[in-house]
């Protein structure tokens, strides 16, 4: 974490771009550039700045945007709802997908089925989530009108309405993610039922049910939950934008706001959540391996 | 992905790609891919001679005319030619991705050939890699470009940087493998140098499974560079590019959808085609992983 935050704090220092130019103007002189320069502490030299930035981050402190004069955590804290309702909701529905999908493809090794599972998993690899989203707003809002073109509704305002909101965007953004959680599902399925204690649950006369969910997948389990964990980068990735074509007020919109205006505080600010938040993930992840396979110990 | 390129190592050369050939022969998937993939290279060189106009060409009284004779893709909200502008877009994506393949896979190389076998570098850029890991790539590469010029160098820059970890971790996989093998040891018993035995013992069995991870960081790359010119941190917009031609129609795309589907249908196809080809190297390279993956 402690390198996370130094990387990104020297990325954005090291490269050239200077908001106090921005902030100032067409019309502003040297003079004036250089009294912003200054009231920003941006001409201080860089370990004084780290330093500083990274005091104030152990304070639960993100820095004041350039632009809006508002803290980042006040303008992160207003946009987070709509980024985690998004992401957590695809998180659920892709799992809920891809580990079936993934399980049934391996039951089935070289079927058709089988074969239509790849077949998507690849095609999810391919299309990227923009163009998927469009095609989604497309087919299923314009030319079907059976949801909401963009927009976000609070949870608050009724699961219903919240939901339909969510349907499209979920879609758009867990397709990729089911492609790959079902490909590694069905692969490391296909590892464990090739073991011989899967062959003694067979033959002792197990319903090829129970032998599939009780005995096979929980062994599997590892490499899943492992790429479950991985491809969060995937689903943030995806989110910012997701979040630019329906239309929805998160972190992802304000992310790409923030690029625009170069408003350094925001855009370290946002990195460090979403780093912060994936590594935390993947380190439950770690954590998820002692239930699955006893053996490991930390 | 490491423990599968592990397995993924040939054996010895000379079986290995009549073996390659082979199974080439037996993934008509595989072959597609490498055929799409060849005619989009062909229409990226030959985009001014594929009946295309001055894709920067503005005829204001002609804005977003659906496809038609005239305009074959329609044309957009300043009356410039959309099929011209998709197919110099090619140029863009292409060069992305097999400029940034190339790159991160030279420098991963490079770095994960050192760090595997020299052990006090390895602790050292093994953390800074898990730091950049541990920022998801499309953001590591947006960050990188907020903070840049937009221009097709800095994007490929970006992406490279945020690919280049994994191709680490890759590599000095495998040369952690590969250097406690026997020939490995006898070279080093017989007092051969170290850079020679990076590069004529170990660099030749890092080959094949590199070759597969390139193709993959390549469509990755043309995924990414779209991403970012469609949230406008990518490509300039005096260059035509598949993800700033769709950024572009965002706000219209409920009047001229097409603006969208055209540049998106090529983006997609070129991304699988790359997929495929990649899919069917790894199970060239590797038969036992064929029926599983």
């Amino acid at each position: 974490m402690a390198v996370v935050a130094f990387v990104v704090f020297s990325l954005l220092y090291l490269t050239p771009g200077d908001p106090a130019a921005i902030l100032a103007g067409d019309a502003a002189t040297d003079d004036d550039i250089r009294r912003i320069r200054a009231k920003l502490g941006l001409d201080e030299p860089f370990f004084v700045r780290f330093g500083g930035w990274v005091w104030a981050l152990l304070h639960g402190d993100l820095g004041t945007s350039i632009f809006t004069n508002l803290p980042v955590t006040h303008l992160i804290g207003q946009r987070i709802e709509p980024t985690v309702a998004l992401t957590l909701c695809t998180l659920l529905i892709s799992v809920a997908i891809a580990v079936p999908l993934g399980v049934i493809a391996a039951a089935k090794v070289g079927t058709w089925v089988d074969r239509a599972v790849m077949a998507f998993s690849v095609l999810g690899f391919s299309v990227p989530v923009f163009v998927l989203a469009y095609v989604l707003i497309g087919t299923f809002s314009i030319s079907l009108d059976w949801l909401p073109v963009q927009g976000y509704r609070p949870l608050r305002e009724g699961v219903w309405q919240w939901f339909r909101h969510l349907v499209l965007p979920s879609t758009a953004l867990g397709t990729v993610y089911i492609a790959l959680i079902a490909r590694i599902t069905r692969a490391s399925m296909l590892d464990v039922l090739a073991q011989d204690y899967v062959r003694t649950a067979q033959a002792k006369g197990l319903s090829s049910r129970a032998v599939l969910l009780g005995h096979a997948l929980k062994n599997a389990a590892v490499p899943i939950v492992t790429i479950i964990g991985i491809g969060i980068a995937l689903l943030i990735g995806g989110a910012i934008v997701t979040e630019t074509v329906f239309a929805i007020p998160g972190i992802g919109r304000l992310t790409v706001d923030a690029i625009l205006r170069r408003d350094y505080p925001i855009i370290q600010g946002v990195i460090l959540l979403f780093s912060g938040a994936y590594v935390l993930v993947n380190l439950a992840v770690d954590m998820s391996y002692m239930y699955f396979d006893p053996r490991i110990r930390y | 992905m490491t423990a599968i390129a592990i397995d993924a190592l040939p054996k010895s050369e000379s079986p290995t790609w009549r073996r390659f050939r082979e199974s080439f022969r037996r993934h008509p998937t595989a072959i597609a891919g490498g055929i799409v993939l060849l005619l989009m290279i062909l229409i990226a060189i030959f985009a001014p001679w594929l009946g295309s106009v001055d894709p920067q060409a503005v005829t204001p009284i002609r804005r977003l005319k659906p496809p038609s004779a005239e305009f074959w893709f329609g044309s957009d909200m300043l009356g410039r030619d959309v099929y011209s502008r998709v197919l110099y877009g090619a140029r863009v994506s292409l060069t992305v991705g097999i400029a940034v393949a190339l790159l991160s896979t030279l420098i991963g190389l490079a770095i994960g050939l050192v760090t595997g076998f020299v052990r006090w570098l390895d602790a050292i850029v093994m953390r800074i890699m898990d730091g950049l890991m541990s920022i998801p790539p499309v953001l590591l590469a947006i960050a990188l470009m907020a903070l840049t010029r937009a221009s097709v160098e800095n994007v490929i820059a970006a992406i490279t940087l945020a690919e280049v970890p994994r191709v680490v971790r890759l590599v000095r996989s495998l040369v952690l493998t590969l250097r406690d093998q026997p020939y490995v040891e006898a070279a080093v018993a017989a007092g051969t140098t170290l850079p020679r035995i990076l590069l004529r013992h170990i660099l030749p069995n890092t080959m094949a499974p590199l070759l597969v991870q390139a193709t993959y960081v390549c469509a990755s790359a043309m995924i990414t560079e779209a991403i970012l010119s469609f949230i406008g941190a990518g490509t300039p917009p005096n260059i035509p590019s598949w993800g700033n031609i769709m950024a572009e129609a965002r706000s219209l795309f409920q009047i001229a959808g097409y603006l969208i589907l055209f540049p998106g249908i090529f983006l997609s196809l070129t991304v699988l085609a790359v997929n495929l080809l990649g899919d069917g190297m790894r199970d060239a390279l590797d038969p036992r992983l064929a029926r599983r993956m």
